[in-house]
């Protein structure tokens, strides 16, 4: 009983610490009023670049050292995601071009980015039909040793890969930023009303750039997680599915604060994956059940238009370029 | 003698060919407070923007305690101590009134709000603000908003404060408790300049006064030693004869009596208070007063699209003879009636024309309605757009082109055409010469004759006093959203009626008993 329970719980958060990572990196861009719907993309490309990394470690390098192992396929993906976000706040903050249409191009550019390099790394090397990296993803997958020895507590909290760790980690530096700092102040003032925060001697495009960048770094983390963890160092061309969308999504239901969005991600990752744990679905039921986590945040959307709280609404200037009044 | 606070001397700036400010002169002392007294259009606004570090003024100087300054930006004006209270508020509404102060701010330390907000308390209880430094901004009055705008700027250490019409907004209380603490930030050793055109305020407020006329410095008074005439005489200047023609009213019906109308802001404030009057047929009734004093408000009222508090808008159908309410009627129906609104706010393209389409397709918005089969009939709209351009000697490639590559005067020429040619029966035009040529004005001046000569009820919301004086039969004026009085435009002077704009009925009485006191010195 205990141990169903606890491998549902397990799940869950496996399947939930990418999203956490694209939830919190979408936070923190759209705090700074932009919406970035390239974040499934940036994730992808996140996930691919760790992966184009840890392969080329893996199979140049005669004795891996657990250090670089873990490394190169981090600052690669960190490089990876980062790219994509600067290309989207290039063409958002500079340009001011339409957030939603420079988004959606780049989710679906980055999509075509990673299909394309794992499609490369097949033909080079000449792997037969998938590329695998288990030298590099064994670091990744190291959970606590004594996870094993503690049951169902152990298994619940004890026995994910270090990036699980962070991502909480992430999330929770991220509340206290927005909430407590002066940055986090300034940031929000930027996303609420860009106009006041220029008056008030804040660089708006500096605040702008660094939070899609950061944003996008972060939300990157979770394709990084997903290869290396998740699916344990092997890569197949749209095997990350629609987490990215999930992602965003998530957004919404933690309200646009990163500690909800821990829960929120759990919750969402549970709900993904449930279908698997209820026996006797046919594979048209276990689709819809894949939907719950979209009809969970349309009634969310509901219930918080309704209730109208001010606190709970998006940042009011999300979605609108910034031009300064000039004369 | 005490160097001044803050003194301009000969300060000029032009935007392209227009003079914004011609050689102003002024100087602030510590603990004084100098009204800047003007009409819209004056320059008042670009000379603090030139304080703020909003604008680099073209020549002159700024000194600052003796010592002349370079106030290139923002953060320079900040560096001198100079805080500027905009007219519209620049606070982020869902952060605390302390948020919205510490904003963007770099101070030493950890970031605490408690002390941020005991600080915020400290500066209340000094200068008699009533604040609460967690309340939300979303959740304010508007004084209560502009009370955080005022501190942040204290919060900063602002020693010269700048207040950009700050009573607009405000109720009589309200006023009177701003006052109040601008007495006490006085007594404080700071220099004060604020930005007006209502007399009452001027007198009751200031200790000297400054006047600007189309951007030309007309000079500076001490506010005990003048009075409210005086003072008008300065702010509009002698009257200039422009030679619009004028017939004389024929048939003269009621056409349209607006009754005891009361119009709210969405902040609850009134925006119309008590207003009543009648637009007769064949005649041209001009509404004066300082922009925004409600008379947008009333003729949107008028056209259906304001909500009415209180009061009715009885039009007399000379089709039907019937009468009608047009509170109860959609902006549709008012204008199948007949009545029709030629409105040109700031932005001209805002409420009449849509820029992006050509002048066709403009004349179509209004007649779209008529056709009978699926498919837009161009034809008719085509011949009007034709008939405007040749009447109106409209400026344009062709009848194809979107109506944004035409001038000002164009556009407005566009537009005035269009909802004549819909054979009105009120025609409302505001400010339909704003920002056009002497003979463009004239056009649309022949154009409003005309309709006047062809029984149409004319209203005309105009901020020249010399056309309104000259063009209108009647003249209503308007101040603070109440009608301060209705005149004769054949036997009205400029200085009546500028002395009824700046009145609002409460202070005009008030003022009245005290005035005939005192001495009307005409000299200056």
């Amino acid at each position: 009983m205990f141990d169903t329970l606890a491998s549902i719980i397990f799940s869950s958060v496996v399947q939930g610490i990418p999203l956490l990572f694209g939830a919190t990196g979408e936070i923190i861009t759209e705090k700074s009023g932009h919406l970035n719907l390239g974040i499934p993309g940036i994730m992808y490309v996140g996930g691919i670049s760790g992966i184009v990394g840890g392969y080329l470690y893996e199979h140049f390098s005669t004795n891996p050292t657990a250090f670089l192992c873990i490394a190169i396929p981090l600052v690669s993906s960190l490089l990876g995601s980062g790219l994509m976000a600067l290309i989207y706040s290039f063409l958002t903050v500079t340009l001011r071009a339409n957030q939603n249409v420079t988004g959606l191009a780049l989710t679906t550019f980055g999509t075509g980015v990673g299909n394309f390099l794992g499609g490369s790394l097949l033909n080079f090397f000449g792997e037969s039909g998938s590329i695998s990296l288990l030298t590099v993803s064994k670091y990744y997958k190291a959970s606590f040793p004594f996870a094993e020895k503690l049951g169902p507590i152990g298994k619940i909290f004890f026995s994910y890969g270090f990036l699980a760790y962070l991502a909480v980690i992430i999330a929770l530096l991220a509340h206290r930023f927005l909430k407590k700092t002066r940055a986090g102040l300034n940031l929000r003032a930027v996303g609420e009303n860009p106009a006041t925060a220029d008056a008030a001697g804040i660089n708006v495009t500096r605040y702008k750039y660094l939070a899609t960048l950061i944003g996008g770094m972060i939300a990157g983390l979770g394709g990084l997680y997903f290869v290396m963890d998740y699916t344990g160092g092997t890569w197949t061309n749209n095997g990350f599915g629609d987490r990215g969308w999930l992602a965003i999504a998530i957004v919404i239901f933690a309200l646009w604060r990163p500690a909800g969005a821990i829960f929120a991600s759990i919750i969402f990752g549970g709900l993904y994956i449930c279908a698997i744990f209820i026996p006797g679905l046919s594979s048209a039921q276990k689709e819809l059940f894949k939907m719950t986590p979209y009809v969970v945040t349309i009634i969310v959307l509901v219930l918080t238009s309704i209730r109208n709280r001010r606190e709970n609404q998006p940042p009011a200037s999300l979605g609108l370029s910034y031009f300064r009044e000039e004369r | 003698m005490a160097v001044p606070a803050i003194e301009l001397k000969n300060i000029t700036k032009t935007f392209g060919h227009i003079v914004a400010n011609h050689k102003v002169s002024l100087s602030v002392m510590k603990g004084e407070i100098l009204a800047l007294l003007g009409e819209n259009g004056s320059g008042k606004t670009t000379l603090m923007n030139m304080i703020s570090g909003i604008y680099y003024p073209d020549s002159g100087e700024i000194l600052i305690d003796g010592e002349e300054a370079v106030i290139a930006s923002p953060k320079d004006a900040f560096d001198y101590r100079i805080g500027m209270i905009h007219q519209h508020f620049k606070l982020v509404d869902i952060f605390t009134a302390a948020e919205n102060i510490v904003l963007g701010l770099k101070e030493e330390g950890p970031f605490d709000l408690e002390k941020v907000s005991a600080r915020v308390r400290e500066i209340s209880e000094q200068f008699g603000f009533e604040i609460d430094p967690k309340k939300k901004i979303y959740e304010m009055s508007v004084s209560e908003k502009q009370t955080v705008e005022i501190i942040k700027v204290l919060y900063r250490g602002a020693d010269i404060l700048i207040l950009d019409e700050p009573t607009a907004v405000l109720t009589p209380q309200e006023t009177q408790k701003l006052f109040a603490v601008l007495r006490r930030m006085k007594d404080a050793g700071k220099a004060i300049i604020i930005i007006t055109h209502k007399l009452h305020e001027v007198l009751e407020i200031s200790d000297k006064v400054a006047v600007l006329r189309k951007g030309e410095y007309i000079g500076t008074l001490v506010t005990a030693e003048t009075n409210e005439t005086e003072l008008t005489e300065m702010m509009v200047g002698k009257k200039i004869s422009l030679n619009i023609d004028r017939s004389e009213p024929k048939n003269r019906q009621e056409r349209l009596v607006v009754k005891d109308l009361d119009i709210m802001n969405r902040d609850g404030i009134k925006v119309l208070d008590d207003v009543s009057f009648t637009a007769y047929s064949g005649e041209i009734l001009g509404i004066a007063g300082i922009a925004g004093s409600g008379q947008r408000e009333l003729l949107e009222a008028i056209a259906g699209l304001q909500n009415i508090s209180e009061g009715d808008i009885f039009y007399h159908d000379p089709r039907t003879g019937k009468t009608e309410d047009l509170k109860d009627k959609t902006p549709l129906q008012i204008r199948e009636l007949g009545v029709r609104l030629s409105f040109v706010p700031e932005d001209r393209l805002g409420m009449g024309l849509v820029g992006n389409m050509d002048i066709v397709d403009n004349m179509l918005l209004r007649s779209y309605r008529k056709g009978h089969s699926v498919f837009l009939q161009r034809g008719e709209p085509r011949s009007l757009a034709e008939r405007i351009i040749k009447q109106l000697e409209v400026v344009t490639p062709s009848a194809a082109t979107p109506v944004r590559r035409l001038s000002g005067g164009n556009v407005q020429k566009v537009l005035v055409g269009r909802e004549i040619a819909a054979a009105p029966t009120v025609l409302m035009a505001a400010y339909p010469v704003r920002g056009l040529d002497i003979n463009s004005s004239y056009t649309i001046y022949n154009l409003l004759n005309a309709q006047k000569e062809s029984g149409v009820a004319v209203i005309f919301v105009g901020e020249d006093l010399d056309v309104l004086i000259e063009l209108c039969d009647r003249i209503l004026v308007i101040g603070s959203g109440q009608v301060t009085g209705i005149v004769d435009a054949r036997t009205a002077t400029k200085e009546e009626i500028g002395l009824l704009m700046v009145k609002s009925h409460k202070a005009a009485a008030a003022k009245e008993t005290e005035s005939r006191g005192g001495n009307h010195a005409e000299n200056r």
